[in-house]
């Protein structure tokens, strides 16, 4: 060891990383990223969507190998994380959204999965549920070791998991926004459950994006941006104004339609009312006009795709009406065959998974929603035509293909991107949804994607886009509404006295606008 | 396929979308077995002399014939990545009520739509349960592989229905031209079925249903509706085994009548390229399956293979078939 910590004065800390840079095939993930986490502290890890932060996790967890050149140190000593297995022995605990149990299995087999205790050979299923009753107990928790994990809440089951790593003597706690699905008061009862562990001694690294977290637990934050370090906070230093700034950073203007030339506003195209379903979106009401382009911002599980769904009627909605042209009468959406008469078009964020055909050609994914329009007597295609849609798709999109009948699944993912823009433009549209129209997209298929948006908008249709991006909604959009938590929380650019800058956007997103309007209300 | 450089794509963009060709990799994977069975076909002729004679030639088609119809309405039901266990049973129960309509005085020829008409109905059954109630596939047709059985034994009174005076025997037995018409019926439903799913939006839909069924929901496809259609024209296709079967042979029988028929139709679609998962594999693809089994089941017989290299022999096949398969879309480009 280079530094000596006893003539220092100084302890190193706990956990240690330098120059983490991660390199996925066309896009870094990571670049030179720095963090130290001290023992009895919780070190809060914030970002926008795609900073970084789920890539950086995974790294600790043995998940991920970082690039050459990356230094993790623990105790002041160099490590090598290469699975697991390799983690879980050095201390490193990592509790992810999706929890990783066996449901049909009880809450001590869960506890020593893959590390079993034996006897004579046998699973010794005593001596586990005696050795985790303890454990349990000195979390708080309100069930045994023999409770089958199935049977408990969401709550719960993270509880297993914490009981997971402490089990086995972890000293680094990993978790990745735990609260997301938690209610007000089991968020209370994990919040004294984290300041307890901190207090025996463990290292907690914290994920979140909730302003009210942070300032409740974190004693420094460190903020990452687009896979780069961009500094740490230490509590005295907190304010939500340096959070936010920190968060946002840059500046992308130019990169996207001119900025000041706003489309023209037509008449009311969509009016949504009171759409929920019930679980993730409750009473979101608002207007979509002609020729306008809308940004519905937010963060990850705010429900910004959820809300798209149901006005597409992709998912049952419990609340909540859509009508055409303002004043229209009431559409009866209950499958997306329904919108899609109406004019109403969705493109959905999950290109691969529920947008393409991967092993039909270019023509036919392109076709697949026209083709009972064009098709003759009989449900008979029209071939030629289909052909010849497919041909000026692609030379109106730029769509770079060898050919149409070519199969979708070996393009890159801009052109698939294309490719399921000009299936839904063949239907010629009149309100247009495009769920993160530019993720996985390159940026030459980016700027292309934006022009794009913005000659549909100019032509008269309705554009409503949800995107992470935030330089983008703003790059693009004529205003935006921000949801958080399942609700429209308000409004950004237009006529909403707020103006179009990220800062706005984030503020609203994560919470930290509204208690700035309370605490300016009770003033 | 890789992505090559943007601007020589481009270039070349116009000149390649005038003369579209499909590439050598989709060549092998529409052909796919063809080698296979010339392959097989030149071995057994070495073998035997005997195999490449009309005669044997007239008997193999005829023997594959069956098994092709089955195989055709199996691979609808493959393609949307499902699968349809139940067709031997149906294709029995068929045969039973095609012979005992048969025997209705002056009314005999009803017996053809009396089978058909029964398979389309065990097969709606079958696309009801699977569309709408949604259950697993397997599941349905593996219950209904035992109960139509069971069903078909009841119709028959448990004994074999005979009809010496059969008014539709030509089927099984007769020829056009020197074509049995066993042959003549297998091809048709062979060229309709490609019609149906190469040339119609219907056949689309049963691909895009099949290669992601979430994406054909929402791009409006009727999921439900091409479900039942798959599982009701199997259904169709093994009553038509079964008049087919029962032509042949003058007489239906509950118990024995297409037993394990479904394997071979399953083995002769999978062999033809057809995947497990659902969304590619072609009609061609399954009729050189077919072929491949009857060759097979022919050559072996003709060189003298015994009964039981013979299960051996061919189960194998199908395995080596299927690992083929798995190569295929390994191979297969997909980012």
């Amino acid at each position: 060891m280079s530094e000596n910590p006893e003539i220092l004065g100084l302890a190193p800390p706990l956990l240690e990383l330098r120059g983490i840079s991660k390199t996925f095939p066309g896009v870094r993930a990571l670049q030179d990223v720095r963090l130290k986490a001290n023992a009895g502290r919780v070190h809060a890890l914030m970002g926008e969507n795609g900073a970084g932060k789920s890539t950086l996790m995974k790294i600790l967890s043995g998940a991920y190998m970082p690039d050459a050149g990356a230094q993790i140190l623990i105790d002041g000593q160099r490590v090598n994380i290469d699975g697991p297995i390799a983690a879980k022995n050095l201390g490193v605990s990592v509790i992810y959204q999706e929890l990783s149990l066996a449901p049909n299995l009880s809450v001590a087999e869960n506890i020593f999965m893959g590390r079993p205790m034996r006897r004579n050979g046998m699973v010794d299923r005593a001596g586990m549920t005696a050795a985790c009753e303890g454990t349990l107990q000195r979390l708080g928790a309100d069930f045994g070791p023999t409770t089958v994990v199935s049977t408990l809440s969401i709550a719960q089951r993270q509880l297993v998991e914490i009981a997971r790593a402490v089990q086995f003597d972890c000293r680094i706690l990993v978790m990745d926004e735990p609260t997301t699905p938690l209610s007000t008061h089991e968020t209370d009862r994990l919040f004294v459950l984290i300041k307890r562990l901190r207090d025996e001694g463990l290292a907690i690294l914290y994920i979140s994006h909730r302003m009210d977290e942070i300032d409740e637990l974190a004693d420094e934050v460190t903020v990452l941006r687009d896979g780069s370090y961009v500094g740490t906070l230490d509590r005295a230093e907190l304010t939500r104004d340096k959070l936010v700034k920190m968060m946002v950073g840059r500046d992308l203007s130019g990169f996207y339609r001119k900025e000041g030339v706003g489309h023209r506003t037509g008449e009311t195209a969509l009016s949504v009312s009171d759409m929920g379903d019930g679980r993730r979106v409750h009473g979101c009401s608002f207007e979509l006009h002609a020729g306008e382009v809308l940004g519905l911002a937010g963060l990850v599980g705010a429900g910004r795709t959820e809300l798209a769904r149901l006005i597409f009627g992709a998912d049952e909605r419990a609340t909540g009406n859509v009508r055409l042209n303002g004043a229209g009468t009431e559409l009866d959406i209950r499958k997306p065959a329904d919108a899609m008469r109406n004019g109403i078009l969705y493109l959905t964020e999950d290109r691969k998974g529920q947008g393409l055909f991967l092993d039909l050609s270019v023509r036919d994914n392109i076709n697949v929603m026209v083709c009972p329009r064009d098709a003759r007597a009989g449900g008979v295609m029209d071939g030629g035509r289909a052909l010849q849609r497919a041909k000026d798709a692609i030379k109106q999109l730029s769509i770079r293909v060898a050919s149409p009948r070519v199969n979708v699944g070996s393009l890159s993912g801009g052109n698939q991107q294309k490719v399921l823009i000009a299936r839904l433009l063949e239907l010629g549209p009149r309100v247009l949804i495009l769920d993160e129209p530019t993720r996985g997209v390159d940026i030459g298929a980016k700027s292309e994607i934006y022009r794009l948006i913005d000659e549909l908008a100019r032509r008269g249709v309705a554009v409503l886009v949800i995107s992470s991006e935030l330089a983008e909604v703003v790059g693009i959009c004529d205003r935006v509404l921000v949801m958080r938590e399942g609700r429209l929380v308000g409004e950004v650019g237009g006529e909403s006295g707020r103006a179009m800058t990220q800062e706005n956007i984030v503020a609203l997103a994560t919470g930290a606008a509204a208690e700035a309007e309370t605490a300016a209300a009770l003033h | 396929m890789s992505h090559p450089n943007p601007t020589v794509q481009t270039t070349s963009l116009a000149a390649a979308a005038l003369a579209p060709r499909p590439t050598a990799k989709e060549m092998i994977r529409t052909l796919g077995m063809l080698p296979v069975l010339i392959l097989l076909c030149i071995g057994f002729s070495l073998a035997s002399e005997n195999f490449f004679s009309l005669q044997n030639l007239s008997i193999m088609t005829q023997q594959a014939s069956i098994n092709i119809v089955l195989a055709t309405g199996m691979t609808f039901v493959i393609l949307t990545a499902g699968i349809d266990l139940s067709v031997g049973s149906i294709l029995a129960a068929s045969a039973v009520v095609a012979m005992l309509v048969s025997k209705i005085p002056e009314f005999g020829m009803l017996g053809i739509v009396g089978g058909m008409a029964c398979g389309l109905l065990f097969g709606l059954i079958n696309g009801v349960l699977i569309a709408f109630v949604k259950l697993p596939a397997f599941i349905v047709t593996l219950g209904s592989l035992t109960a139509v059985r069971g069903i078909a034994r009841l119709l028959a009174n448990d004994a074999t229905v005979f009809n010496p005076e059969l008014p539709f025997a030509f089927i099984g037995n007769a020829e056009v031209l020197g074509v049995p018409w066993l042959v003549i019926i297998a091809f048709a439903v062979v060229a309709f079925s490609w019609f149906i799913l190469r040339r119609t939006v219907l056949g689309l839909n049963i691909y895009s249903v099949g290669g992601n069924p979430e994406a054909a929901r929402l791009a409006g496809i009727k999921v439900w509706a091409v479900l039942l259609f798959v599982y009701a024209t199997s259904g169709l296709l093994a009553g038509l085994g079964g008049v087919m079967a029962s032509a042949r042979l003058y007489a239906a029988n509950g118990l024995q009548l297409g037993a394990s028929y479904e394997l071979d139709a399953i083995a002769a679609v999978i062999l033809g390229g057809t995947s497990f998962v659902g969304g590619t594999g072609s009609i061609l693809g399954t009729l050189i399956g077919a072929l491949i089994i009857a060759v097979l089941t022919n050559g072996l017989i003709l060189t003298g293979v015994s009964d039981i290299w013979q299960y051996i022999v061919k189960g194998l096949v199908i395995i080596g078939a299927v690992a083929l398969d798995r190569y295929r879309r390994k191979d297969s480009a997909r980012t």
